[in-house]
C-alpha cells in the first residue's frame, strides 16, 4: 500500500540525507576492519577517524573526546554507568534511555512549561551530598515538546556541588547551537539518525574520556567502547554532521518559519488546542499539540490514513499509545497527556507538508471539545 | 492442510456485505475490529477484496502479563501479532488502540463486582456494549468510516419500517446474538456483520481461500481476561478480601456445610457442592451476598415462572414492550434452549418476563435475551428479587 507521505516525525528519526546515504554505501562497498593492519583496514581506520573529526567539529569538541557508540541510548548508558558516580539526578522529562540508564535515579521536577526547575535541582543536590557521588543528567531539548533546557545553569549548579554533568543532546544539532564547552557539560550524547545520518550510530562526547569506564570489554575506541566499529554508519554520521555544521543556522530559520505557519494554522482551526511548552524557549522544529477530547491514538490513525506521519507520547512495541510522561511531569492530567501529538519538522519538510497536516487535522480539530 | 474436510468456500460475490450500497467501495472507509481470530480476519479480507477502504483496528484490553498466557484465548499478545500479520497479508492499514483503562472499569471491575454481589456476570456483553460499540465505534467515526464491521455471527436486517434489526446468525451453532442484545438501534445503523449468513466452516474455507495466517487458528472459548478459566482468582485480585467463607444452607433452613466464598457459586450449579450425607441431589438455588450464604435445594426448588430484568434494551416494535405484553422466546444463558414467554414493561428501563412453563437456573446477573423467531427484540439483565 503506497500512500503519499508527509513525513513530520523528524524527532523520531530524520530521513537520511543523500550525502549520508552515499557515504554509507561507499563504505559498505569498501569494507575493511579498522583494527586490521592491511591496507583495507587502514582505509577503514581513516573513515573512522575522519568521522571523529566531523562529529567533534559539530559540537566544538576535540576528536579525542569522541567515543562512538551504537546510538543515543548506548551513549546515555555509557555516560551514566561509565562515569563512576553511584547516584544520578535527572529531569522528569528525560528520555527513558536516561531515566532507566542508571540504577539509582532521583527525578528533578520541571515547571508547567516543561523547563527543569533549577531551585529544585539545587535542593536535590544539597540533600544528596553530591560531591563525588552524583551525575546530573539534563537534556539539551526535549524530544516531545522541543522545550530547551537550562543546561548551562544546571551544569554550574551541579559542578558547584561536585557533581558531574551529562547532557542528552540528540535533538540539538541542526536546530540549536550545540557546543559542549559553551554548555559546560562533562558528557554529551549524540545520535546520527536524528540529523539525517543512518540509524545505529551515535557518540558520547566526554571532556575527560579517560575517566569513562566501558560498559563491556573489547578494546576499541581507546578501550571505552568494545566492538568492531560500524564503519559505514560512521561514514554516514560524518557526512550528515558536515552538512548540518555547514548550514544549520539557515535551516533552523527556515524550520522556525514553517513551525510558525503550522502553529498559526493550528490556532486558527482550534483555539482550544494546547501547544505544550509554548511559553518556553523551544526548538524551531517541534510542536506538541493537544486536542481536548480527541485521543492521540485517534489523531495518529486519522493522520496516517491521510498520509501524514506524526507521533505521540510513549508508543510501546505493541503499537499502543500511552500517556506522555513528559506532559504528566508538566502537570497535565491523565486525559490531557493522552491527547497530544508531536509534529516535528526537518530538512525534507516543505510548506506543502505543513498544509497537508493542517488539512488532515482540521476535521479532528473541529470535533474537539472546546 | 485441513481444506479437504471443509465445504467449498461460499460464493463471495453473492454475499451482501450491506455496507453502503450507494457509494463506490474505494471511497467507502470501513473499520474492522480485528481480534486476531479467524472470524474477524475473514471479515477484513472479504471487505478488502470487494475494494473497500478497510482499516483494521485491534483493541489492547488488558495486560497480558497479568493473565496467564494461553494460545487460544482472545486478546492475548499473540492475537495482536496475528491481527497485524493478517492486515499485512491482505494489504490494509492496521492499528492497535489502548482501551485498557475503560476495559478495566467498564468490564473487568463490573465483572468482579457482579460476582461479589452474588450474581453471575456476562462480561462479553459489557465489552460489546462499551469498548467495542461505544469507544471503537467513536474512533471509527473519527476516522471517517461509514461503518464498523465485526466478525460476529449475527445478522443485521432492514425492517419494514426501514429501521435496522438484529437477527440471529444463520448458523445456529455459532449464533452470537445472546452477547449482542444490548446493541442499540443507533449502533445497529453503524455496525455490520458480514459473516452473519455464513457457517463457521464456510468462514474457515474462506480463510483458506485467502490463505490467511489465522486460517487454522483454534477457537477461543474463554472469557479473554480469564484465559485459564479460574475466574475466582481474577475476582480476588480485582476485589481483594471481598470473598470469605460462609454457610451452605438448605432451603428448609438446615445448615449443611461451609463454602469458600459465594463467588464460586452460580444458580443451578450442582458440581462442586461439597455436601456429604444428603440423599437428594442438591442444586444452588440462591446466592445471598448480604448474608454470605449459598442456599441449596432439590431440583424442584429451582423452577421459576417469572423474573424481572433491568437496563432493558428494546429493539422490537415501538420504544418498549407494550402494556399488554409481547409474546417471545427467551434465552437466560447462551447455551439455553429458548423458552416461550411474555414480556411486559415494568417501569423505567425494566421489564417482567413471564414464562409459559417454569424454567431452571434463572441466575441474577445473566442476560435474558428476547426473540421473535430469529429476530432479537432486545433483552436485559436478570434481577435478583425477594425469592431469588
Amino acid at each position: 500500500m503506497t500512500r503519499p507521505v508527509h513525513y513530520l516525525d523528524h524527532n523520531a528519526t530524520a530521513p537520511i540525507r543523500p550525502e549520508a546515504a552515499e557515504a554509507v554505501m561507499q563504505a559498505l562497498r569498501d569494507g575493511g576492519n579498522p583494527s586490521s593492519v592491511h591496507a583495507l583496514g587502514r582505509r577503514a581506520r581513516m573513515v573512522v577517524e575522519d568521522a571523529r573529526e566531523a562529529v567533534a567539529a559539530l559540537v566544538n569538541a576535540r576528536p579525542e573526546q569522541v567515543i562512538f557508540t551504537s546510538g543515543g541510548t548506548e551513549a546515555d548508558a555509557l555516560a551514566l554507568r561509565g562515569c563512576g558516580r553511584p547516584r544520578a539526578v535527572a529531569s522528569a522529562v528525560e528520555h527513558s534511555a536516561v531515566l532507566r540508564g542508571h540504577p539509582d535515579v532521583a527525578v528533578c521536577p520541571v515547571t508547567p512549561d516543561g523547563v527543569l526547575d533549577l531551585a529544585a535541582l539545587e535542593t536535590l543536590l544539597a540533600e544528596a551530598q553530591a560531591d563525588g557521588q552524583v551525575v546530573v543528567s539534563v537534556m539539551l531539548a526535549n524530544n516531545e515538546t522541543g522545550v530547551v533546557q537550562p543546561v548551562k545553569e544546571a551544569a554550574r549548579l551541579a559542578h558547584a556541588h561536585g557533581a558531574l554533568v551529562h547532557c542528552d543532546a540528540v535533538q540539538g544539532p541542526g536546530r540549536i547551537f550545540t557546543d559542549v564547552h559553551a554548555l559546560r557539560v562533562d558528557l554529551l550524547s549524540l545520535s546520527a539518525h536524528k540529523i539525517g545520518g543512518p540509524p545505529g550510530v551515535g557518540a558520547l562526547v566526554a571532556t575527560d574520556p579517560v575517566a569513562v569506564q566501558p560498559l563491556f570489554a573489547g578494546g576499541q575506541e581507546r578501550g571505552k567502547r568494545a566492538g568492531t566499529e560500524n564503519v559505514p554508519g560512521l561514514a554516514g554520521f560524518a557526512a550528515a554532521a558536515r552538512v548540518v555544521a555547514a548550514g544549520w543556522r539557515e535551516e533552523a530559520a527556515r524550520l522556525a518559519t514553517l513551525r510558525d505557519r503550522l502553529e498559526a494554522g493550528i490556532r486558527a482551526r482550534q483555539p482550544a488546542a494546547v501547544i505544550w511548552g509554548a511559553g518556553a524557549a523551544r526548538l524551531p522544529n517541534t510542536t506538541c499539540v493537544g486536542l481536548p477530547g480527541v485521543t492521540a491514538q485517534t489523531q495518529l490513525m486519522a493522520l496516517d490514513l491521510a498520509g501524514v506521519a506524526v507521533s505521540a507520547g510513549a508508543a510501546c512495541s505493541s503499537g499502543k499509545v500511552g500517556p506522555s510522561h513528559v506532559l504528566l511531569a508538566m502537570g497535565a492530567g491523565e486525559a490531557q497527556a493522552r491527547e497530544a501529538i508531536r509534529v516535528s519538522l526537518g530538512w525534507t519538510t516543505t510548506e506543502g507538508d505543513v498544509d497537508a497536516f493542517l488539512a488532515a487535522w482540521a476535521p479532528l480539530a473541529a470535533r474537539a471539545a472546546a | 492442510m485441513t481444506t479437504a474436510v471443509l465445504p467449498d468456500a461460499p460464493d463471495v460475490a453473492a454475499l451482501d456485505l450491506d455496507i453502503a450500497p450507494s457509494r463506490p467501495p474505494a471511497e467507502t472507509r470501513v473499520v474492522v475490529a480485528m481480534s486476531g481470530g479467524v472470524d474477524s480476519s475473514v471479515t477484513a479480507a472479504l471487505l478488502a477484496e470487494r475494494g473497500y477502504d478497510v482499516v483494521g483496528i485491534t483493541m489492547q484490553l488488558y495486560d497480558h502479563g497479568a493473565a496467564i498466557a494461553r494460545a487460544n484465548a482472545c486478546c492475548a499478545g499473540k492475537d495482536i501479532h496475528d491481527a497485524r500479520r493478517v492486515a499485512a497479508a491482505i494489504g490494509i492499514p492496521h492499528y492497535v488502540v489502548d482501551y485498557e483503562g475503560t476495559f478495566l472499569g467498564d468490564v473487568m471491575e463490573k465483572f468482579a463486582d457482579s460476582y461479589v454481589s452474588g450474581e453471575t456476570p456476562v462480561p462479553c456483553v459489557l465489552c460489546n456494549q462499551t469498548v467495542k460499540f461505544r469507544d471503537l465505534l467513536t474512533a471509527a467515526r473519527d476516522l471517517g468510516a461509514v461503518a464498523l464491521a465485526t466478525g460476529h455471527y449475527v445478522r443485521r436486517q432492514r425492517g419494514a419500517d426501514g429501521r435496522s434489526e438484529l437477527w440471529r446468525g444463520a448458523d445456529p451453532a455459532k449464533d452470537q446474538s445472546y452477547f449482542l442484545f444490548a446493541t442499540t438501534r443507533e449502533q445497529l445503523d453503524f455496525v455490520r456483520f458480514p459473516l452473519g449468513g455464513l457457517s463457521k466452516d464456510q468462514t474457515r474455507a474462506l480463510a483458506h481461500r485467502y490463505a490467511l495466517p489465522t486460517a487454522d487458528k483454534a477457537e477461543s472459548q474463554d472469557i479473554c481476561f480469564v484465559p485459564d478459566g479460574d475466574y475466582a482468582r481474577v475476582v480476588e485480585k480485582l476485589r481483594p478480601g471481598a470473598t470469605r467463607p460462609g454457610d451452605i444452607v438448605h432451603v428448609d433452613g438446615t445448615v449443611l456445610g461451609r463454602h469458600e466464598g459465594i463467588i464460586h457459586y452460580t444458580v443451578g450449579q450442582r458440581r462442586g457442592l461439597d455436601i456429604g450425607g444428603t440423599a437428594d441431589r442438591l442444586y444452588v438455588v440462591r446466592v445471598e451476598a448480604t448474608t454470605n450464604r449459598v442456599i441449596v435445594g432439590p431440583r424442584e426448588a429451582l423452577g421459576r415462572e417469572s423474573f424481572r430484568i433491568r437496563d432493558l434494551n428494546w429493539i422490537g416494535e415501538g420504544t418498549a414492550p407494550d402494556a399488554a405484553g409481547v409474546r417471545c422466546v427467551v434465552k437466560i444463558r447462551n447455551s439455553f434452549r429458548p423458552a416461550a414467554a411474555t414480556v411486559l414493561s415494568a417501569g423505567e428501563g425494566a421489564a417482567e418476563v413471564r414464562l409459559d412453563e417454569p424454567v431452571h437456573g434463572v441466575a441474577p446477573g445473566q442476560a435474558c435475551v428476547l426473540y421473535d423467531g430469529d429476530r432479537v427484540l432486545g433483552g436485559g439483565w436478570i434481577v435478583r428479587d425477594r425469592t431469588a
